[in-house]
């Protein structure tokens, strides 16, 4: 998503950040605030949505996918004509809690204002004082290309009716700092509900079901559900292991991959141990022990047992070099499949995904030389992809549902970036 | 009780297997480049040495400065191959250039020179561009740049014998269709802008048609002065 290294960008933003081009700090804490805002915008990862491919950092023109059409994210770098120069601090902050423009105007939810408005004033602020830091940038908002009747802003009204609730974070005075930093974390700043949660018609998602899962439109990927450990859920993992995925991309239970990917590349990779631990301690309390999933599968019971023994051939052919015959891996750097949560899922998009296009999980400070898996999409059929998930989903124990070649067949063209 | 008795079997297990070192390793993927290429060896071969797919290129050999602006280029989307794009789109730059340095060291034989189905005249009228070029359009010769003996130059020219015709054709369209495009000043979109179809389809199939030199390496860095200011090769 973003591309240059983003360490040599973080290095010409501190670097520009000290120049004298650079608004006056505020105060003699200036710089230790500049520096809190931009760790906090990376635990909100602005950067993934506000910089376009080989673009200026923060001047936006990425643009987003929706169902309704194309949404382009805007300029903010402190340029007075096209990005938020003449903001004042009341007006960020009315963004970032409210999702209302200076003017009083409607913000599309594409901007995860929804999760934001639990960040505190004083973090807002922080962020808002790291913004105004950096290089201004010239460079003019390019207008959403929007259908009928999306285009029309007054219609966020009736989604902000349904799905948005205005507040800061409130913390729970009956669990731990701890617990209640990674909470905060978690919904607010780090808006994993956006990707982890069923996405609706309306492209919302309700409080009831946040962190419960969900296929992102457009991608085809399926973010996974945080609260069952059918899931990704994390109630069975090691705290260790948690804060290993989170912190570097691969641990000894599973690997990250598609956009989360970009999320531990260019938000999570960033936060230290402490906030990193506390999300793990949070993460892990949210899971909720589910029922062993009724296994039934739509394919009737003989195809599907020829569908695993040609499987069976396939894995060893091509997969056990990496994965093991017995699906054990050489973790983390070569996941293990068995008993591997991410493949058992009653959603096999994941799998067939990453079957057909393979992947490397994103390079990090803690794995800045990750190994990768190459992709199948060329080498194996509709039915021999059908045959070797159905296959990791059942053996060694696994107790996912075996799939057709067709729903092999409809990912080969799902988008790869 | 159940619980302790795994642990203590665990702790036997573990035991057993610190006692060897070569137990310790087994257990955690080859620490070299060539286990980490392996997502990409099914398409470019075990040793960059390319695949029976006419489009999938050989990087064996290559010089690491060119291979190393290609893989950026797909990083950045700047160069198009969705599989590519999507692998490289995390992976840290020095890294990037570690993969370079692995498969610019690789020294596999070319391969041998497939028959060419062209008639002569085409095969004359591609040797003349690329040893001479067309001063009427401006055409360079290819050898200006890429080397008498078409070996390339360190540090960002690549060689041009070992390639097939179809991959030459499509990279030369694709820099007129604007899929490739190297750093700036991006001379090669500016020779295949004034090249027509019968002039790529001649090039091809005459370079295609060469054997492999004695030496294949690419010439030091400022062995020879190119006729004009290419991006990925700064003087
Ligand atoms: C998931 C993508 C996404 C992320 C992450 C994101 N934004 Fe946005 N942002 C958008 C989009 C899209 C818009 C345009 C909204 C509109 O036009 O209604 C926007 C608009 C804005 C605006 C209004 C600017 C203007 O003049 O229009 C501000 C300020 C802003 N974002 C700040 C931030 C900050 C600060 C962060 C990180 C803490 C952030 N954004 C993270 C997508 C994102
Ligand atoms: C842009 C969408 C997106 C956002 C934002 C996002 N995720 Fe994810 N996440 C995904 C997808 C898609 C997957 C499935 C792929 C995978 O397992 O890596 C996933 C997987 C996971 C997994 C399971 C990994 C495994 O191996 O089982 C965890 C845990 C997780 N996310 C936590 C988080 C947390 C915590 C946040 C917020 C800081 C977050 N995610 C934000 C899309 C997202
Ligand atoms: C060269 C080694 C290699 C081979 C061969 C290989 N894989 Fe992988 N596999 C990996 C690596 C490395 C990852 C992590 C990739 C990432 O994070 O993007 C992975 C990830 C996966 C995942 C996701 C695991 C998780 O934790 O969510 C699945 C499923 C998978 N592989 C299945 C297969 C199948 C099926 C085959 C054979 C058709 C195969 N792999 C062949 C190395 C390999
Ligand atoms: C699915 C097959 C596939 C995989 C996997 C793949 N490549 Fe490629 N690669 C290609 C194709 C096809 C091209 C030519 C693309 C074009 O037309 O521009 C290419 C081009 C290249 C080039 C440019 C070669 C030149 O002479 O210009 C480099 C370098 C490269 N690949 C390196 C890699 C590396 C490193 C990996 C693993 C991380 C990898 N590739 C994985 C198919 C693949
Ligand atoms: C002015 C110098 C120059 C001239 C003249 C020139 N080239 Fe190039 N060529 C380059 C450079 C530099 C590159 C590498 C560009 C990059 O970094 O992507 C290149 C790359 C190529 C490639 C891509 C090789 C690969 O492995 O993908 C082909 C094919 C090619 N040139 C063919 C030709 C042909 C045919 C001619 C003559 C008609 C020619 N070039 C003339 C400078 C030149």
């Amino acid at each position: 998503m973003r591309s240059c290294s983003p360490i040599l960008a973080v290095w010409l933003l501190l670097f520009a950040g000290s120049s004298a081009e650079a608004q006056p700090k505020p105060g003699p804490d200036g710089h230790s605030l500049v520096a809190r805002g931009e760790y906090l915008a990376r635990a909100g990862d602005c950067i993934a949505c506000h910089t376009a491919p080989e673009g200026r950092t923060f001047a936006g023109g990425r643009a987003m996918p929706t169902p309704f059409g194309t949404l382009y994210s805007s300029n903010i770098t402190p340029d007075r004509d096209t990005g938020i120069g003449k903001w004042t601090a009341e007006d960020f902050y009315k963004a970032m809690h409210y999702g209302r423009f200076p003017d009083g105007g409607l913000m599309y939810p594409a901007m995860p204002f929804a999760s934001y408005t639990k960040v505190t004033r004083a973090d807002t602020e922080a962020i808002f004082a790291y913004l105004k830091s950096i290089p201004a940038v010239s460079q003019r908002n390019r207008e959403h290309d929007l259908r009928f009747p999306y285009s029309n802003r007054q219609l966020i009204l009736g989604w902000r009716t349904l799905y948005f609730s205005e507040g800061e974070f409130k913390p729970d005075p009956t669990k731990s700092a701890e617990w209640n930093r990674g909470a905060y974390l978690v919904e607010g700043l780090g808006h994993c509900g956006m990707c982890h949660s069923p996405i609706n018609a309306l492209g919302g998602t309700s409080q009831s079901e946040a962190f419960k899962g969900g296929l992102i439109p457009m991608q085809n990927w399926y973010a996974p559900s945080l609260t069952s450990n059918r899931e990704a859920g994390l109630g069975d993992w090691s705290i260790k292991d948690i804060t290993d995925l989170l912190q570097t991309g691969v641990s000894m239970r599973g690997v990250v991959y598609g956009p989360m990917a970009e999320v531990v590349h260019n938000s999570l990779q960033y936060l230290n141990d402490e906030d990193t631990r506390a999300m793990a301690v949070y993460l892990k309390s949210i899971a909720e022990p589910s029922p062993p999933s009724p296994a039934s599968s739509r394919l009737p019971t003989t195809e599907s047992s020829l569908l695993i023994s040609l499987g069976k051939t396939v894995y060893d052919k091509h997969c056990a070099s990496c994965h093991g015959t017995q699906g054990e891996g050489k973790p983390p750097h070569w996941p293990p499949l068995a008993n591997n949560q991410s493949i058992e899922m009653q959603s096999a998009v994941n799998p067939i995904r990453m079957v057909l296009n393979g992947g490397y999980p994103p390079g990090t400070k803690g794995n800045p030389m990750p190994y990768g898996m190459p992709p199948f999409a060329g080498l194996l059929s509709d039915n021999e992809i059908a045959a070797v998930v159905s296959y990791i989903r059942t053996a060694w124990g696994n107790r996912g549902t075996p799939i057709s070649a067709r729903e092999a067949n409809e990912l080969r063209s799902a988008p790869l970036n | 009780m159940l619980a302790r008795a795994v642990a203590s079997a665990a702790v036997i297990v573990t035991l057993a297997a610190a006692g060897g070192a070569a137990a310790q390793t087994a257990n955690q993927p080859p620490d070299t480049m060539a286990a980490r290429v392996e997502a990409c060896t099914p398409c470019h071969g075990n040793q960059g040495e390319g695949t029976n797919d006419v489009y999938f290129p050989r990087l064996a050999g290559k010089p690491a400065g060119y291979l190393y602006n290609q893989l950026i280029a797909f990083k950045n989307g700047r160069r198009k191959y969705p599989p590519m794009n999507y692998l490289l789109e995390f992976l840290p730059d020095p890294y990037l250039q570690q993969m370079a340095d692995y498969f610019a060291d690789q020294h596999p034989a070319l391969p041998p020179v497939a028959a060419s189905d062209a008639s002569k005249e085409v095969l004359q009228h591609g040797q003349s561009l690329v040893s001479r070029g067309d001063p009427q359009r401006q055409v360079p010769a290819c050898g200006s740049c890429h080397g008498p003996a078409l070996t390339g130059m360190e540090p960002g020219i690549p060689g041009l014998l070992g390639l097939r015709p179809n991959y030459i054709s499509a990279q030369l369209g694709a820099w007129r269709y604007g899929t490739r495009t190297a750093t700036a000043p991006d001379c090669m979109q500016q020779v295949a802008a004034r090249l027509t179809e019968e002039d790529v389809t001649a090039v091809a199939a005459w370079l295609a048609s060469r054997p492999a030199p004695v030496n294949i390496a690419p010439a030091p860095k400022g062995t020879y002065v190119l006729p004009f200011a290419c991006g990925s090769e700064p003087d």
